[in-house]
């Protein structure tokens, strides 16, 4: 038996054991997500356990050195373990920022201390993490962000707001694009790592079209942050953004596969279409998702192996995310007037309209779907002044 | 899926090879322009013999490289990048897979193998491919069957020097079941041949057969069981004319970028202007996710898997779509130029939608995809 075959079996023997049944059930939605955390309620104690011995293991982050708590796996091992996963149906263990998103930037930018204090805690669901990016007036070009960062001496006085904060409400920590400088635009951004819980920190949650508030506008006022929370060098922090975003565009870009334990083609799943030219358009869509279903394999393959182009996220994410609000849009039209339902308990309270609203917000957040266009031009193409 | 260092290679080997050789002014236009009768030059089938091309897929103990799917597809794309007219994926791809593990493998693959043997399929007998409404009828006669019915979209049937003909033996239009494939060799009795130039320039038949005569030893396979080589062929063909496909979009996306950077309009280059920028940025994604679905087809059918039926759908589907348009984009935004014949763009386009229609268009293989999600 190869090595690899060897894991593989080891790996199934050992989901068997220890995944919970209850986890093994597919998500009923997002609020089915495990996020971890100080003050995370979890729904059942399966969901907890399942957390608990995949944070041990190191398998909520598999492709993590051991030494930061990850599970040490080579590309291909980490493969294995995906695929064994998806065979018995297993939910994701952990659902977290600092896995997709801050944990692939201290890896790279770190400090050794900095590694050895955060990626632990994360890998094991401790920490929940939320993101500082944009700001008011600092969207779609977010080097223009204007919150302030003073060198006190001893520590950063940080003020400023920040808005569309993901589960700013429900975050322990945060990490946080702040100005440092104002002498060059790029070049005087620092990206801060700090408590929540520091005083002068608050939220206010941002009610949207779908009715829920997974945003917030966050404030800080005179926020005390001690020194050696800054990732790489002072003024540098758009190296790391630009790294981050990458990560967050690659983690969006999975809505193209149907998120929530949503299958990924809608034929069948839609029941009987008695439309001819709604079925012409969900045959359509199923080869494009089939098609895109494809793509993102490809793609992980490139990432692990080292031979994805810096800009393909974007590109990812751009189609990804377009393909998703598609979906949502052909599930709305084959629901009729029952989709329309916002409160009933028959449409569990609005679940498909609530989503379908959810959707539109997947091509503006991590960067408008025109602008990972822009960046598919000027880095891939190499178009003139785009 | 990360390719290996061999299949690099063939890919690099092909690439280099082709764009020296399989150039559109030293094959295309060259054969075109000079009225060639068989689309294509067999100087440069014979080099792509020397260089095992021919032989890809055909078993190593007959005398072949054995390779699969993926290689076939990494040849395929450089073929549909310089829109080289050669029998490649009809003779080396499809015939051959319908041809394994047959008696008729046995004679027709060392011909193919030295790049002196074209093979055709002939499937179609009307304007769209629907392999399973079959009706040209095969009667026992003889020692053997007679062939009665007509047939079209037949690429290089007049060059042919054997014809794979799925004919019905039993059942009905409409079943699967009942279906024989036939090797008819070029010179059989009762056999005629139209020589048909097809808008991009290439040559497909019409071929009529009025009780043509074939022997019992012609039968690809077995009597009645002709559905499983069709099938096997029609992926192969499918797979690879999407690879194709994704070259033709590869290579019509790159002139058209490289235009964006050249010409100029109010005073900067075109490739200046955002509205032009987001449509090549978001062509870009859909090339690389067609080529993803078509690696990912050929690689389910070098393993064997039944998902590679429907993948194989998906692939030609969205390869389809994609490919028309990069190629209308590419007419498009060359603007006035790119109407003109002396221009290379429109030949793209013209290749995109031959190639769209062979072994059946992006609408039906959408229809087989949902007809196989379960």
């Amino acid at each position: 038996m190869s090595d690899l075959a060897h894991f593989r079996a080891e790996t199934r023997a050992w989901l068997e054991e220890n995944c919970p049944p209850e986890m093994r059930t597919p998500m009923r939605s997002e609020d089915d997500a495990c996020w971890g955390g100080r003050h995370f309620t979890f729904q059942s104690e399966a969901q907890e356990r399942w957390m608990r011995v995949m944070g041990e293991k190191g398998w909520t982050v598999p492709d993590w050195p051991s030494a930061y708590g990850g599970g040490g796996l080579s590309p291909a091992e980490t493969k294995v373990l995906r695929e064994e996963m998806k065979a018995i149906g297993a939910r994701n263990p952990l659902s977290s920022f600092g896995i997709s998103m801050l944990g692939p930037a201290l890896l790279k930018y770190g400090s050794e201390e900095q590694k050895k204090r955060f990626l632990p805690e994360i890998a094991r669901g401790e920490i929940r993490w939320c993101q500082g990016y944009s700001e008011p007036g600092a969207g779609s070009d977010l080097a223009g962000l204007q919150t302030r960062a003073e060198d006190q001496g001893d520590h950063w006085l940080v003020n400023g707001q920040k808005v569309w904060t993901s589960y700013a409400d429900k975050a322990d920590w945060i990490f946080c694009l702040v100005r440092t400088s104002s002498e060059s635009k790029h070049g005087g951004i620092s990206f801060l790592l700090f408590d929540m819980e520091s005083e002068g920190v608050s939220t206010k949650p941002i009610l949207l079209i779908s009715g829920y508030s997974p945003f917030c506008e966050t404030f800080f006022d005179n926020v005390k942050v001690p020194k050696d929370q800054i990732v790489g060098e002072v003024n540098r922090g758009w190296d790391v953004a630009k790294y981050l975003l990458g990560h967050e565009r690659e983690m969006i870009s999975g809505m193209g596969l149907g998120a929530g334990g949503r299958s990924v083609t809608l034929g069948k799943a839609l029941g009987e279409i008695d439309d001819p030219v709604l079925a012409a358009e969900v045959a359509m869509f199923d080869v494009d998702a089939l098609a895109f279903a494809a793509m993102s394999e490809h793609f992980i393959d490139q990432l692990k192996a080292g031979e994805a182009h810096p800009a393909m996220p974007s590109m990812m994410k751009y189609a990804g995310t377009e393909l998703n609000k598609k979906r949502h849009e052909l599930i709305m039209a084959a629901g009729g007037s029952d989709a329309l339902e916002w409160e009933s308990e028959r449409s569990r309270g609005g679940k498909a309209a609530r989503e379908w609203l959810r959707t539109k917000a997947n091509s503006i957040e991590g960067g408008t779907s025109e602008i990972q266009l822009g960046i598919v031009a000027k880095h891939i193409l190499r178009l003139p002044g785009a | 899926m990360i390719l290996t260092d061999d299949q690099r290679q063939l890919a690099d080997m092909t690439r280099s090879f082709l764009s020296e050789e399989g150039t559109i002014k030293k094959q295309l236009r060259h054969w075109r322009d000079t009225g060639c009768k068989d689309g294509f030059g067999h100087g440069l089938w014979k080099q792509m013999a020397e260089l095992g091309l021919t032989g890809l897929a055909v078993p190593e103990e007959e005398g072949g490289l054995g390779l699969g799917a993926t290689e076939a597809a990494l040849v395929m794309e450089e073929v549909g990048r310089n829109l080289t007219p050669s029998p490649f994926l009809t003779t080396a791809l499809v015939a051959v897979e319908a041809l394994k593990g047959t008696e008729q493998g046995k004679r027709w693959f060392p011909g193919i193998v030295a790049g002196e043997t074209v093979a055709a399929i002939a499937v179609d007998e009307g304007p769209h491919h629907r392999p399973r409404k079959i009706a040209l009828q095969a009667t026992r006669s003889g020692n053997g069957f007679a062939l009665t019915g007509a047939k079209q979209f037949v690429v290089h049937g007049a060059s042919a020097d054997v014809i794979l003909v799925a004919a019905r033996t039993g059942g009905s239009p409409g079943e699967p079941e009942g279906l024989t494939l036939f090797a008819v060799p070029r010179d059989a009795a009762g056999m005629s041949v139209e020589n048909v130039t097809l808008t991009d320039a290439s040559k497909a038949a019409r071929v009529t057969f009025e009780g043509t005569q074939v022997d019992a030893d012609a039968v690809v396979g077995e009597v009645d069981g002709g559905w499983e080589p069709l099938r096997r062929a029609m992926r192969a063909g499918r797979t690879g004319a999407a690879a194709e496909m994704v070259g033709v979009a590869a290579g019509a996306s790159a002139m058209t970028v490289d235009y964006l950077k050249a010409r100029r309009q109010f005073g900067k280059l075109i490739g200046e202007f955002q509205v032009l920028q987001h449509r090549a940025a978001h062509l870009f994604g859909e090339i690389e996710i067609a080529r993803a679905a078509t690696l990912k087809a050929a690689e389910l059918l070098d393993r064997g898997e039944e998902k590679a039926g429907i993948m194989s759908h998906v692939a030609k589907a969205k390869a389809g779509r994609v490919s028309a348009l990069a190629v209308q984009e590419g007419v498009q935004m060359h603007g006035g130029i790119g109407m003109t014949d002396e221009h290379d763009i429109g030949l793209y386009m013209k290749r995109e939608k031959v190639l769209d229609t062979l072994f059946g268009d992006a609408n039906y293989h959408a229809r087989m995809v949902q007809m196989l999600i379960g």
